[in-house]
């Protein structure tokens, strides 16, 4: 797996990117929130190629293994990840709400009304 | 042949961002979302952190899918194009802007040690304490879960706090209008059969496996949040199927957020009781006359308080979004 050497991180970068570009572009508040979460997860990725090592296990501790991928990374982003959902539970919330009080989620449409008002 | 598998997934991973980006229909988006979360739970099984896969295939493959869909029943499915023609320089800047900014990145990785090293920095400060003595310390085979509830309980601590603020900041935004009257329900899936049946025989089993899941999270994958996620699971296609009155029959709200707090209560109330007997805050080695046997005590409760606060919050959500997309129906 030598030749692996910095491809995570690279497709990290690029996912992250796209996810970054989903956010700045999109009109729509939804598709923004799953930009958020793409961006989100690539983080997640980043993190758990970082606690592998090549020949290592998963850690718990068994008899005659001795090798151990990084507990660690491993805690941080798992309760990142539910951290994660209930913050994108609460940005739906107030998509919902946002479309309630004006009747769209399209960001320029929002603006719009603004304007007028 | 791992490396294989490995570049694959990354590689279908992007491609499903693209996709994303590329897709005007919300609905086929929400599924787009789904498979990159599952494909990036397979990706976690690949880097050996089956824990965090489990967390992120009931998660990112099934709640936030679920949440989604539900949001965009309320707020409409297709993503409009967009009305001003001179924002058309917008897609150009931001694709300038984020291909320097990727750029730069790429250019940082440089720096980073090659993938997979064992004497990175990353392996080398705290991490070999942990996998050393937390055998003697804790008295536990999962060292993820001896460093998510002992070591670093404070942490967890505050993630669960958070997790509560959240499922009261969704209260607060969605319950006025929705709790005033009761739903009627519309349409329901119970009409179908097969699913009925199928679902009927699942459901317990998901519950048992959910227990499974919380109690053994100390000896194999497994603890407080994933549980959490998976026994809520089995609550939310229940009130997929039969409805949201006949689910409210099962877990009525007050009940639910109730054991919200009470989730997080009975964390604190361990780092308290330790506390009380002489220690500092969350040290479980105070908990029992025998340090060991104090620290498993101490997991075990305090992974049961993350447990009920996660499946509490995620059933509080999803009623509270499904019940306000019921009223939206209902005005039209």
């Amino acid at each position: 797996m030598e030749f692996l050497g910095l491809f995570n991180y690279w497709v990290v970068i690029v996912l992250m990117m796209i996810g970054f570009y989903i956010v700045i572009c999109s009109n729509n508040l939804i598709k923004k929130l799953i930009g958020l979460t793409i961006f989100q997860t690539s983080v997640f990725i980043m993190y758990i190629s970082m606690g592998k090592i090549i020949g290592g296990t998963a850690p718990v501790l068994a008899e005659g293994i001795t090798l151990y991928s990084n507990p660690l990374t491993h805690v941080l982003i798992l309760t990142a990840i539910v951290v994660g959902i209930a913050t994108t539970a609460l940005g739906l919330a107030i998509v919902v709400r946002i479309h309630e009080g004006y009747g769209t989620v399209e960001e320029d449409e929002i603006h719009a009304k603004d304007k007028q008002a | 042949m791992e490396s294989f598998v490995h570049v694959v997934i990354l590689s279908m991973l992007v491609t499903t961002a693209i996709a994303i980006v590329r897709v005007k229909d919300l609905f086929a988006v929400t599924m787009l979302a789904g498979i990159y979360g599952l494909l990036s739970a397979s990706f976690f099984v690949l880097m050996d952190a089956h824990d965090v896969a489990f967390t992120e295939a009931a998660v990112g493959a099934g709640i936030s899918t679920l949440l989604i869909l539900t949001t965009l029943s309320m707020t409409g499915r297709f993503e409009k194009a967009s009305v001003k023609p001179q924002a058309d320089y917008r897609p150009l800047l931001a694709l300038a802007l984020v291909t320097v900014t990727g750029a730069l990145l790429i250019y940082g990785t440089q720096d980073m040690p090659g993938f997979g090293t064992a004497d990175a920095p990353v392996q080398t400060h705290v991490v070999p304490r942990y996998l050393n003595d937390s055998a003697t310390e804790i008295g536990i085979p999962n060292v993820v879960a001896s460093i998510l509830a002992s070591y670093r309980g404070y942490d967890t601590f505050g993630e669960v706090v958070v997790i509560f603020t959240a499922g009261i900041g969704v209260l607060a935004m969605m319950m006025s209008k929705a709790s005033s009257t009761p739903v009627v329900q519309t349409s329901l899936m119970s009409d179908h059969v097969v699913l009925r049946i199928v679902s009927k025989m699942l459901i317990p089993l998901i519950m048992l496996f959910a227990l499974y899941v919380q109690f053994h999270g100390e000896y194999g994958p497994g603890g407080g949040f994933q549980a959490g996620v998976i026994f809520a699971s089995a609550f939310i296609l229940y009130a997929m199927l039969f409805g949201l009155t006949e689910a409210r029959k099962v877990v009525n709200n007050t009940l639910v957020q109730l054991l919200s707090a009470l989730g997080v209560l009975l964390y604190g109330s361990v780092g308290v009781v330790a506390m009380i007997n002489g220690g500092s805050f969350l040290d479980y080695d105070f908990l029992s006359a025998d340090p060991v046997a104090g620290q498993m005590l101490g997991i075990l409760l305090v992974e049961l308080g993350v447990g009920i606060t996660v499946a509490s919050v995620m059933i509080i959500i999803f009623f509270t979004f499904t019940a306000r997309s019921q009223k939206a129906g209902e005005s039209d």
